[in-house]
C-alpha cells in the first residue's frame, strides 16, 4: 500500500538573525546605513552571493521517512531538536528549504487549540470561525455542530462571548472543534499540555478512538513520554535536526532517548554553541549547569536532600535595570512547576550585574521535587517589555535528575506518586 | 482523495489564485468576523460607517467650503467633498487595515496554514461593506441637491471601485510585508496617510493644479475621485487619459505588492 505521508530529504535552514529579538526597527537599519554605508554594503553583497553562511542554521536536515495509513507516530527529542520545525513544515506553516513531502488525504493540525478564537464572539460564532480556519466547510461544521457542543459541554453558554468562558471551557470547546474535523492525517503538537488531567484523559481517549475506529493517521509531538507510549505504535527520535531512531518498538526508542541524556554530561551542562542564536544586545549566556556542595558538576542523579545550585554564566553587554534572568522548571511530562528570576527578592538583595562576564547562582529547593528527571530552561527578558528568552521558546536548557534522599523517615524510603515530594512538618496542637 | 505536495516555495504563480478560490469560505468568515466584532465593540454599530464620513463632510464643508472658499467645480461643496471622501476613506482605511493585518493575525498565521493573501483581501472587503453603507448618504445628498447621474456614471462606478480596490490592496500588501520585518513602520503610517489626503483631490478639485495636474494623476486615487465626480455630478467630462494613467499605476502597485508579499511570505511565519 502506498504510504499516506512520504517525507523525502526535508531540510529547513534558518537565518540566525530571525531568532534575534524577533524583528528589526527600520529606523535602526536606516541609521546603520547612514553611519557605516560600506559595512552594510559588504554584508549585503556577502549575503546575496552566499559567501556568508555563518548566520545559517539548519533546524532540520535530510529528514526522510514514510508513514502508512492508520499509524500513530510519536515524535520525541529535546527542545530545539527540530520536532516542531518538522511539524510546522508538514502543516505548511513554513516552507522547507530542501526536499519534498507528499501527503494523501486531508491534513489537519492541532498545533495549538483555540487558534483564531475571537474573545468578543459567542461560542456558536467561534465554532464556525475556528472550523473555517482549520479548514472545514461551512456545511461540515453545521453537520457536526451538535456533537461539537455536546463534547465540549457548553450548551448553556453557546451564545455567551467566549471572553467570559473559564479557561477549561475554552480549551474544551477548542479541542472539540478540532476533534470533529475528520481529517485523514492529524498533526498534534503538545496540545495535551493544557487543560486539567480529566480533560487530557478525554482528549487522549478521543485521539485513540479516532485512529482505532476510523483508521486515521496521527503524528504526535510531545514531551509526555507516558502519552506517547500509550497511544503511539511507532516512535521517531530527532536529535540536532536529524532523525536518530525510527522504530515500531516505542518503548525502546523512549528508553534510548532517556538514556541518551543520562551517563554523558550532555543534557546536564549547556554551553553556548556560539552560532549567534542565543545572544542579544543585552547579554549572552555562556553556560548553565548545576553543582553540588563541592562545586562539582551534577552530571548524574542527585539526592533530594543535598544542596544543589544552578549556575548561570554569562556576559553582560549593556546594563538595563529591567533585565531579568531566571529559569523555568518542568517535570518530565512537560508540566511547568515554577519560574524563578534573579529579581524575585527585595531589590536590595538582587545580585549585581556589571558589564562583562558574570556568574549568578541560585539554590534549587531541597526536598521539594520528587524522584525523576526535571528540565531547567533559561528564561528571562526585560521586565514588562519583552522576553529575550521566552518560556517554551527553544531556549538553553539542562536536565537534573533526582534520586534518593527523599526523607529521613523510616516510613518514607521509596518514590511516591506526584510531581512534588515535599517533606512538611507535622506537630501537636498546643 | 486530496494530495498535498509541500516543496520549497516558489514565487507567485497561477496556483495561488486557485488556492484562494478553494479557500473562499475562509475569506468570507474572516470578513464576517471583522464586521461582527467591530459592530459589536462600537456601541452605535453600523451607524459608525455612516457617521464617520458624514461628520468629516460637515467639518470640511464648514472649514474648507465656507471659510476657505475652496473651489468645487460649480457643485455644492458638501456633495463635492462627500464624493471624494467616500472613495478616499475606502482607500485609506483599507490601506491602513491591510498594512497591519499580518501582525494582528499572527496567532493564526503561526499556527495554521491557509493562503496568506486571504487576510489582506478580507480586510479590504470589510472596508468595502463600510463603503457600501456610507454611499447611502451620497444617494441622499444627490436627491437633496437634485443630481441625476448619467448612465455612464453608473457604469463607471464599478470600474472606479476596482481601481480603488487594487490600489488599496497593492499598497497594503507592500506595507503589510514591510511591517512584518520592520515593526516601527506602522507608527509612521497614519502620518503618511494624512499627508496623502492633501495630495489627493478630496477637498479641492484636480483642476486647481492647472497644467501640473498630471503629477497628481500618478496618485491613482486622483483619477478615481476625479472620474467619480465627473460621472456622478457631471462636473467635467470624464478624463479617460487620467483614468487610464490611474488604472495602470494601480496595476503596477498591485503587481509589486503581490510579488513582494509572496517573497516575504516564505519566512514571515518564522519571524512573527
Amino acid at each position: 500500500m502506498e504510504p499516506i505521508i512520504k517525507v523525502k530529504e526535508v531540510g529547513k535552514k534558518y537565518n540566525i538573525r530571525h531568532f534575534q529579538g524577533g524583528y528589526i526597527a527600520l529606523r535602526d537599519v536606516l541609521a546603520d546605513i547612514i553611519k557605516s554605508p560600506f559595512r552594510f554594503l559588504k554584508k549585503k553583497v556577502k549575503e546575496v552571493t552566499g559567501i556568508d553562511t555563518k548566520e545559517d542554521f539548519w533546524a532540520l536536515r535530510g529528514a526522510s521517512f514514510e508513514v502508512k495509513r492508520g499509524e500513530i507516530v510519536g515524535i520525541i527529542g529535546r527542545n530545539g531538536a527540530g520536532k516542531s520545525t518538522l511539524l510546522k513544515i508538514l502543516t505548511g506553516i513554513t516552507p522547507p528549504t530542501t526536499g519534498e513531502i507528499v501527503m494523501h488525504g486531508r491534513v489537519a493540525s492541532l498545533l495549538e487549540v483555540g487558534t483564531g478564537f475571537h474573545p468578543e464572539l459567542s461560542g456558536r460564532e467561534n465554532i464556525f470561525l475556528n472550523g473555517a480556519i482549520l479548514g472545514m466547510k461551512k456545511s461540515e461544521i453545521a453537520k457536526n455542530f451538535d456533537s461539537i457542543v455536546e463534547f465540549a459541554e457548553i450548551e448553556t453558554f453557546l451564545d455567551t462571548p467566549v471572553k467570559y468562558y473559564s479557561s477549561g471551557m475554552y480549551v474544551r470547546l477548542a479541542f472539540s472543534v478540532a476533534a470533529h474535523m475528520e481529517p485523514d492525517i492529524l498533526l498534534v503538537d503538545e496540545v495535551l499540555a493544557v487543560g486539567d488531567a480529566e480533560f487530557q484523559k478525554k482528549c487522549l481517549g478521543k485521539m485513540e478512538e479516532v485512529t482505532k475506529k476510523q483508521g486515521r493517521t496521527i503524528l504526535f509531538v510531545s514531551h509526555n513520554m507516558a502519552a506517547i507510549e500509550r497511544i503511539c505504535n511507532r516512535c521517531i527520535l530527532i536529535e540536532k535536526g536529524q532523525i536518530k531512531k525510527d522504530s515500531a518498538d516505542v518503548r525502546s526508542v523512549i528508553k534510548g532517548y532517556i538514556k541518551g541524556s543520562e551517563g554523558t554530561t550532555e543534557g546536564y551542562i549547556w554551553s553556548n554553541p556560539n552560532n549567534g542564536r542565543f545572544e542579544n544586545e543585552w547579554w549572552k549566556p555562556l553556560s548553565i549547569y548545576a553543582t553540588d556542595t563541592t562545586d562539582k558538576l551534577c552530571d548524574g542523579p542527585i539526592r533530594n536532600d543535598s544542596r544543589v545550585e544552578l549556575v548561570i554564566k554569562g556576559e553582560l553587554r549593556s546594563i538595563d535595570p529591567a533585565l531579568t534572568i531566571g529559569y523555568a522548571l518542568y517535570s518530565d511530562d512537560g508540566t511547568l512547576l515554577y519560574w524563578s528570576f534573579q529579581t524575585d527578592g527585595p531589590e536590595k538583595n538582587w545580585p549585581r550585574l556589571e558589564k562583562g562576564p558574570f556568574t549568578i547562582k541560585s539554590e534549587i529547593p531541597r526536598r521539594l521535587l520528587n524522584e525523576g528527571v526535571y528540565r531547567i530552561e533559561l528564561i528571562g527578558g526585560l521586565n514588562d517589555r519583552t522576553w529575550l528568552f521566552s518560556p517554551g521558546g527553544n531556549n538553553p536548557n539542562i536536565n537534573i535528575s533526582i534520586k534518593g534522599g527523599l526523607s529521613d523517615s523510616p516510613y518514607w524510603t521509596r518514590k511516591r506518586p506526584g510531581i512534588l515530594a515535599p517533606e512538611l512538618p507535622w506537630k501537636n496542637e498546643k | 482523495m486530496i494530495t498535498t505536495i509541500i516543496k520549497p516555495k516558489k514565487t507567485f504563480s497561477l496556483d495561488d489564485f486557485r488556492e484562494i478560490w478553494n479557500y473562499r469560505e475562509l475569506l468570507y468568515f474572516f470578513t464576517w468576523r471583522d464586521l461582527k466584532v467591530r459592530y459589536k465593540q462600537t456601541f452605535i454599530g453600523a451607524l459608525w460607517a455612516i457617521l464617520q464620513p458624514f461628520i468629516t463632510m460637515i467639518v470640511f464643508t464648514v472649514f474648507f467650503g465656507k471659510l476657505a472658499q475652496m473651489p468645487s467645480d460649480g457643485v455644492p461643496y458638501p456633495i463635492f467633498v462627500y464624493t471624494g471622501l467616500l472613495f478616499w476613506q475606502f482607500f485609506s482605511s483599507a490601506l491602513s487595515e491591510t498594512s497591519s493585518v499580518l501582525i494582528s493575525n499572527q496567532a493564526i498565521i503561526t499556527k495554521v496554514y491557509f493562503p496568506r493573501l486571504i487576510l489582506p483581501l478580507s480586510s479590504v472587503l470589510t472596508k468595502f461593506v463600510d463603503f457600501a453603507i456610507a454611499s447611502l448618504i451620497l444617494v441622499g445628498l444627490m436627491f437633496y441637491y437634485g443630481y441625476m447621474p448619467h448612465i455612464t456614471g453608473f457604469l463607471i462606478v464599478p470600474l472606479l471601485l476596482v481601481i480603488t480596490f487594487m490600489a488599496a490592496i497593492g499598497g497594503g500588501l507592500c506595507l503589510a510585508s514591510i511591517n512584518v520585518k520592520y515593526r516601527d513602520v506602522r507608527y509612521a503610517l497614519p502620518f503618511f496617510i494624512q499627508i496623502l489626503l492633501f495630495l489627493t483631490p478630496v477637498i479641492y478639485p484636480a483642476s486647481i493644479a492647472g497644467k501640473y495636474s498630471w503629477v497628481l494623476a500618478l496618485n491613482p486615487m486622483t483619477g478615481v475621485i476625479q472620474s467619480a465626480r465627473a460621472a456622478l455630478l457631471g462636473t467635467t467630462p470624464i478624463n479617460w487619459l487620467l483614468l487610464g494613467i490611474s488604472f495602470f499605476a494601480c496595476l503596477a502597485i498591485l503587481m509589486i505588492g503581490i510579488i513582494y508579499f509572496k517573497k516575504v511570505e516564505r519566512y514571515f511565519a518564522d519571524i512573527l
